[in-house]
């Protein structure tokens, strides 16, 4: 009887829910993608105004060189956005970069560890910190702005420590100097654009096919051929480029690598789901059975890891250690890329591809006053201003979405 | 168990804070494909007695049977895994993620190819069970990928009861889930009451609004300072009774002895 009461409004709703979901996909892309697109769209003014004061701003030769010079700090934002998708901060991830490459440095020249086992001690180093930093916070109920500036401080002075007398040390291994210096041949390039372009779209076919199959409606065909073309598009046009000036960097592969699988950790798999259900309610997340402490640990134990990987990526592309590792605006300029592309500093809504976007909008600000041989007086006023135009932007598309999203 | 048996049935429960006797000797009982409201003032001990059932809180005193068998609960898993599933009033959704998301929040669906191994989601599954789930309820809502921040209240209450439905469970506790929902959305989850009501559930309403109760409910249980203060049939009641029970003035009412005798408060006044 109740099945035969339900049968009606159903079919009769089925009109109605198709064009629920067409609109819902519409507003998802002008929501979702058009904020991207905004800050895409900013990276080529940036591009244009800087290409028109010099014309070797957009060479293969510099681009290559802001690939180089971007690493380091996108691999730290990675584990900025996992931070700032809980809620939180760490503001310890630049120091925590730097002793962890003197920690590398220091086993690999003074103690004679091989490159391989340094490296792994180094990101261990990280990844204990940023563990011990999340236990804290968790445990003692103790803001992380607070553990993690004391964390700050302390590293920064571990640091000092590990460094002794001489205050700097030189990389001399060729395996740790070739993680920033590789570069690969032109075929070699071309083989991984292949292979890039065949994984995303195995990867994008095989969602759509199991939708399919499980009788799902939803994204068509279309936007998803788009996507894989836009992806084999941005893939060719890049290695092309590389390829005409020293070839693909290992630097890029690596940060690279590391966007796309994080991205996916937090996108794809329920370790990332829980990091948005965090970030999003904490309470909702903990009365659904999720650790919510246990999540808090491993966030700060990614952001130290990751802060870890991108010390040793700087300490291999500057062939040295020393006190300033990790310091001045290094901290500063990891948190300022996410946020500029989009990721929220108030929890739960972000992506790990902010990373890279936010790091070349602020790697394309640096090196192109570096072109112009501007002061660096004029390039943190500039810089902070473009954080600052970002995020008020950012701020006014939130309210308009939220008065969308309300009536 | 007989068919008409209760599917929970609370006998002298009772339960102190310190020097507050919060619930005190309570009789509840709720059947299959019933609604039965629970009504009281602020602190007649409505919400101790529904964290009691959920296991939240442990009963000093009484017995609880679930489906005839003698139960305890002590942890809220205790009472989720019997099959009482309980709707909070705060709902406990989490605004920035779809409803597909909130639906399955620390239940996700992981894959069963070599993607499992990393935790990866089975979004199709899910998005698949979810608009099971939804359509079952005759719910409407746009698209289950919406983000459930940008729901109204009523789709926002509903998504919290297909939420506590995913455990497939006999019994679900509501908790005000018509407070601070304008009239049209309210009428929603009335109908949504009524939907868990044909499929066969035992439905428990706490509510302040007497006539939303009265709406949907087919027995009315008064709790004042602890104590059932009454047992209505809600088709043989007036809210004046109601209301006496709740508050303790006029006759009849406030005895503690309203439990027994259901629909035959009328007369006694």
């Amino acid at each position: 009887m109740s099945a035969a009461e339900g049968a009606q409004p159903a079919a009769a709703r089925d009109g109605d829910e198709e064009r629920g979901v067409r609109a819902e996909v519409l507003r998802r892309f002008i929501q979702g993608d058009l904020a991207s697109l905004r800050v895409v769209l900013g990276l080529a003014v940036i591009w244009i105004i800087f290409q028109s004061q010099n014309d070797r701003f957009l060479s293969a030769e510099n681009l290559t060189n802001l690939m180089l010079q971007i690493t380091a700090v996108g691999l730290i934002s990675i584990g900025i956005v996992y931070v700032l998708l809980l809620g939180e901060i760490d503001l310890s991830v630049g120091a925590v970069s730097g002793l962890a490459a003197a920690a590398m440095v220091v086993l690999n020249v003074k103690h004679g560890w091989s490159p391989y086992l340094a490296i792994a001690a180094g990101v261990l180093v990280g990844a204990a910190i940023g563990v011990l930093q999340g236990f804290l916070f968790s445990r003692f109920a103790v803001p992380s702005f607070v553990v993690t500036l004391a964390g700050l401080l302390a590293w920064q002075g571990a640091l000092l420590q590990v460094l002794g007398s001489t205050g700097s040390i030189n990389v001399t291994d060729p395996k740790i100097t070739g993680l920033a210096n590789t570069f690969y041949s032109d075929a070699v390039g071309w083989v991984m654009a292949v292979l890039v372009i065949c994984v995303y779209a195995g990867i994008m076919l095989e969602g759509h096919r199991r939708r399919v199959a499980t009788g799902l409606t939803g994204e068509s065909i279309g936007p998803l051929a788009i996507r894989i073309g836009a992806v084999a598009a941005i893939s060719i046009v890049v290695v092309a480029i590389l390829n005409s000036d020293r070839g693909v960097p290992l630097a890029l592969l690596i940060l690279l690598a590391f966007v796309f699988g994080m991205e996916y950790v937090a996108k794809r798999t329920r370790f990332g789901r829980h990091v948005y259900a965090v970030g999003g309610n904490a309470e909702a997340a903990r009365r659904a059975g999720i650790a919510v402490n246990r999540m808090r640990v491993a966030v700060f134990g990614i952001a130290g890891t990751m802060a870890a990987i991108g010390g040793i990526m700087a300490a291999s592309r500057l062939l040295a250690v020393n006190q300033n590792s990790g310091g001045s605006e290094l901290l500063l300029l990891a948190i300022a890329g996410p946020v500029i592309a989009g990721t929220s500093l108030f929890g739960g809504r972000g992506a790990v591809w902010t990373a890279l976007l936010g790091a070349l909008v602020i790697g394309s600000i640096s090196n192109g006053m570096d072109l112009l041989a501007l002061s660096s007086a004029v390039k943190f006023m500039v810089t902070g201003g473009v954080l600052l135009l970002a995020v008020i932007v950012d701020a006014i598309a939130r309210s308009q979405r939220q008065a969308a999203g309300r009536v | 168990m007989t068919p008409d048996g209760p599917l929970l049935e609370l006998t002298g429960v009772s339960k102190r804070f310190g020097p507050v006797q919060a619930l005190d000797r309570v009789d509840f009982a709720v059947h299959p494909g019933e609604v039965v409201g629970l009504v009281g003032d602020n602190g007649a001990g409505k919400s101790t007695l529904v964290k009691t059932i959920a296991g939240i809180h442990t009963a000093d005193g009484g017995r609880m049977r679930f489906e005839g068998r003698e139960i305890s609960v002590s942890r809220p898993q205790d009472a989720t895994e019997l099959g009482i599933a309980t709707v909070y009033q705060d709902l406990a959704l989490c605004d920035n993620l779809d409803v597909v998301a909130n639906i399955f929040l620390g239940q996700e669906e992981v894959s069963s190819g070599p993607g499992g191994i990393s935790g990866q989601l089975d979004e199709a599954k899910m998005e698949h069970r979810a608009g099971e789930l939804l359509s079952g309820l005759s719910v409407t809502i746009p698209s289950l990928r919406t983000e459930v921040g940008t729901l109204s209240g009523g789709q926002r209450q509903q998504v919290a009861v297909a939420r506590s439905l995913l455990g497939e469970p006999r019994v679900v506790l509501l908790d005000e889930p018509t407070a601070a929902l304008g009239v049209p959305q309210t009428k929603q989850v009335l109908e949504l009451i009524g939907r868990l009501r044909e499929r066969g559930l035992g439905v428990v309403v706490i509510s302040h609004n007497l006539a939303n109760v009265f709406e949907v409910a087919d027995r009315i249980v008064v709790l004042r300072l602890g104590r059932t203060a009454g047992d209505f049939k809600a088709e043989d009641t007036t809210e004046e009774h109601v209301v006496s029970a709740i508050t303790g003035i006029g006759e009849g009412a406030g005895n503690g002895e309203g439990g027994n005798g259901e629909g035959g408060e009328g007369e006694r006044r």
